[in-house]
């Protein structure tokens, strides 16, 4: 008589697919998974502690290093919390810098998850070609912002380091150059047999569970719901723009993968929009007073990162350190839905659904 | 000229003393209001003796005449105060009352003819403003834009829940005129519950859940967004520090799960009603909740 | 049959230079060890972007012998790429206890080294010398690919150094 028994498997913080140190306790019965924990914590830094004693212009290194793929946002998202208490107007110039920086770090973020998510389902030469394009976008930002990773770009009322007319373009030839590419990755990997047999109809859900759990970006719009905050709430100059928004029939891994490729062609729609009004000259910096001292009160500002609504929620007693600075993040938020999209999976849809998922867990713990 | 200026610095001198004196025997109430009148008044004052040359201003002379007027009533007072003899504190207490009516009196007068010398000073509005009690800003505000929104929900909230439940309800001017509501914790519920319905804005995307330590107490604010009408509220609901619980409304979104979780870690708020309530950041075995404003931790290294 | 020293003639002698070496087995050891260091990946935080990024195809490690390895049964040095905090630092232990000796360890960025800018967080360990003896250490937030490859040369020379010599470099 064969009898099965319970397997408790602990997909342990060092995994080399767990995208970081996260862990999942899984219940297995076989191969088939009956109960998925996830375990996380072992990356939190206390950055929201550690912001009651520091003025703004110093918290702003600290958001880098929350989504490290995507710096830029995390940036903006503090600064642009600050200039709205304090109404500060930020030049034409800086806004548009802000605009091309963050559509660049999109395009990157978006490579890194590319590269990584094929990675773990097992082909191993898209990850050299997804990091060889980011070394692209990556050197343009050392030779904007000295940095290849935490730039500390963005300050409250505009940016720190201009752009020289050489660099915009610099910028202006990458993107024919990553359209080309974009249609390379399509033919090597979007219409591989394997592939597809892999990633169709997983980890599937609708759009009521959606808005339940609260996801947002590719994961959002994946069931067609409609709602991205650059059109939505448009903040920047993004109402300026004419872009797309790709939406999802299904729910499933392949609609999130379809729909992040799409954000990156449409990234570069709106780099190439944004590069033909760029204004020739202007400031850097607006009008901000030497000491940054919000006025007491608060308020909640969020923004489209390439993983989804990222806010940014401050509390000020009218001082130079915040009261309470809290942030929302959106991979903490969307990764809620993993234990349960897991029931009833197998062990390597795991790991399909937990890459489609898109997490960076520097922001899952923050 | 001369003369005239030291008599009030003089005055001030002398008046200082007896107020110091008059503090002890005074009851606490007028105790806070006297030394800001007083210290103005001899501030203004030194500021008359130092430059000769300076045109002697119309309002500040008014200013110094009422502050006179205020310090001869108070020296009356305490004149009567302490010929009515502190045995008998009832028998102090009703002469004082006349008198303090007179000082307080006086004492908005003052005020008045401050604000009204600073309008004037910065060429503001005419003294009419100012008149009236000197206590309101110079101009009423107007209404804002989100106001109707504002009002609709307290509506539904009143008539679906409870008029007790909405706490505080007011515009978040900083944020964009957010509707900003304080809801109590014990009707928190049943007012979550409405607004996710269609008759009570349709909020059905919990955005963001923080909590706050203020000193006194602890605070979770909700912050919601209709993806049907794209409206925004923000919801707060205040518990005490002792015993720090609130409604959890996992039930009515599910994303509240894991934010709740981290509140708790992170603050000790207690969510009764939460399916899984138990540290996320933090190791098990952790004590304290570090994100209080009292928090030491147990291991001090650095 | 007799072989005297004097009587190589200097195209033997070339040919020998060029074939033949003198070391000592803890030198051939050494060389082997050190051009095929197997790193276990251990990327805790930012720095493992950019440890990715220095694997990946514009600056090689493949070339250095540098393979990352994802079992610690199976690799000979642990790079620490990324802030350890306290929930994490038993585990990290217990990953290095599970490696096979020869061992190193590379401390990467500065939150390996001493907690980096998060050094007065409450949940931050300072520096991951605190758990396990680590022989470089790379500063850098996070540093750059250039400056990962030059810290593993670093540590391959630290190798040929402690064998031929047979000091030991320590921190301590």
């Amino acid at each position: 008589m064969i009898r099965t028994e319970e397997l408790l498997l602990n997909v342990g913080p060092q995994h080399p697919s767990t995208h970081g140190v996260f862990r999942i306790i899984v219940k297995l019965d076989g191969e088939v998974i009956i109960e998925a924990t996830p375990v996380m914590g072992y990356l939190h830094r206390g950055t929201e502690k550690l912001a009651e004693d520091l003025s703004y212009t110093q918290i702003i290194p600290y958001t880098d290093r929350m989504d490290y793929v995507s710096a830029m946002t995390n940036n903006y998202v503090l600064v642009h919390a600050v200039e709205t208490m304090m109404e500060l107007a930020v030049p034409e110039r800086a806004e548009y810098l802000r605009l091309v920086v963050m559509e660049l770090q999109r395009i990157a973020s978006h490579l890194v998850w590319w590269g990584t998510y094929l990675l773990d389902i097992g082909a191993m030469s898209p990850f050299l070609y997804a990091f060889r394009d980011r070394e692209t976008i990556v050197n343009l930002f050392n030779e904007l912002c000295g940095a290849r990773l935490t730039y500390n770009y963005m300050r409250v009322g505009g940016v720190k380091w201009d752009a020289s007319d050489a660099w915009l373009d610099k910028v202006r030839d990458f993107i024919p150059y990553m359209e080309k590419k974009l249609i390379e990755y399509d033919k090597l990997v979007s219409g591989n047999e394997i592939f597809l047999a892999r990633i169709r109809g997983v980890g599937a859900y609708d759009a009521k569970t959606a808005i339940d759990y609260g996801l947002s970006g590719a994961n959002l719009r994946c069931t067609g719901v409609d709602w991205d905050i650059r059109r939505a709430k448009p903040y920047s100059l993004y109402d300026r723009f004419d872009f797309d928004i790709p939406l999802g029939t299904n729910g499933d891994c392949y609609d999130r993968y379809l729909i992040r490729l799409e954000e990156i062609r449409q990234s570069l729609r709106i780099l190439t929009q944004a590069l033909q009004q760029f204004p020739s000259g202007g400031e850097t910096m607006g009008k901000v007073p030497r000491v940054i001292r919000p006025p007491a009160g608060e308020v909640y500002v969020s923004i489209e990162s390439p993983r989804g609504e990222i806010g940014c929620h401050i509390v000020s007693k009218g001082k130079q350190e915040p009261y309470r600075l809290k942030f929302r993040r959106p991979s903490f938020v969307n990764l809620q839905i993993l234990p349960k999209l897991l029931v009833g999976e197998t062990m390597t849809n795991l790991i399909t659904i937990l890459g489609g998922i898109d997490i960076v867990v520097g922001e899952v713990d923050c | 000229m001369s003369e005239e200026k030291e008599r009030p610095s003089e005055q001030a001198g002398t008046e200082a003393k007896q107020e110091t004196e008059a503090h002890t025997a005074d009851s606490p109430p007028e105790a806070p209001k006297d030394p800001e009148v007083v210290e103005k008044n001899e501030s203004s004052a030194a500021h008359e003796t130092k430059p000769s040359a300076a045109p002697v201003d119309p309002e500040r002379e008014a200013k110094l005449k009422a502050a006179a007027e205020a310090r001869a009533a108070r020296a009356a007072a305490k004149a009567a105060a302490e010929g009515g003899q502190p045995s008998a504190p009832d028998a102090t207490a009703a002469p004082v009352d006349p008198e303090r009516e007179a000082k307080l009196k006086a004492a908005a007068e003052a005020r008045a003819a401050r604000a009204a010398a600073k309008a004037a000073a910065e060429g503001g509005t005419p003294g009419g403003t100012s008149a009236s009690a000197g206590e309101t800003p110079a101009e009423p505000k107007a209404p804002s834009p989100k106001q109707p929104e504002l009002d609709e929900l307290l509506v539904h909230l009143r008539t679906q829940v409870g008029d007790s439940a909405v706490e505080e309800a007011s515009i978040n001017e900083l944020n964009g005129h957010m509707p900003m509501l304080t809801v109590r914790p014990e009707q928190w519920l049943a007012a979550a519950q409405t607004l996710r319905s269609t008759d009570g804005g349709t909020f059905d995307y919990l955005r963001n859940v923080s909590g706050v330590d203020y000193e006194t107490h602890l605070e979770v604010v909700y912050h919601l967004v209709s993806l049907v009408t794209k409206r925004e509220a923000t919801i707060k609901v205040k518990t005490n520090r002792e015993q720090p619980s609130v409604p959890s409304v996992t039930p009515i979104w599910a994303t509240a799960n894991w934010n709740e979780r981290e509140i708790y870690d992170l603050l000790g708020v207690a969510f009764p009603g939460h399916p899984d309530l138990r540290r996320i950041m933090m190791p098990d075995d952790w004590v304290g909740h570090p994100l209080r404003k009292d928090y030491v931790s147990l291991d001090s290294e650095v | 049959m007799g072989f005297d020293l004097e009587s190589i003639t200097p195209e033997e002698r070339r040919e020998l230079e060029r074939n033949v070496f003198v070391g000592t087995l803890e030198q051939l050891k050494a060389w082997a060890r050190s051009n095929s260091l197997w790193p276990l990946t251990f990327g805790l935080a930012c720095c493992a972007i950019e440890m990715m990024g220095t694997g990946a195809s514009h600056y090689d490690l493949d070339r250095f012998g540098v393979m990352f390895r994802t079992s610690p049964r199976q690799s000979d040095v642990m790079i620490v790429a990324g802030t350890v905090t306290k929930k994490m630092g038993p585990l990290l232990r217990r990953l290095y206890d599970q490696m096979p000796e020869p061992k190193w360890v590379i401390a990467m960025g500065s939150c390996a080294t001493a907690g980096g800018p998060y050094v007065k967080s409450y949940a931050v360990m300072k520096g991951v010398d605190q758990i396990v003896p680590v022989d470089v250490y790379i500063p850098g937030c996070p540093p750059n690919p250039a400056a990962l490859i030059y810290g593993i040369n670093k540590l391959q020379e630290k190798i040929r150094y402690e064998a031929k010599t047979g000091k030991r470099v320590t921190s301590r």
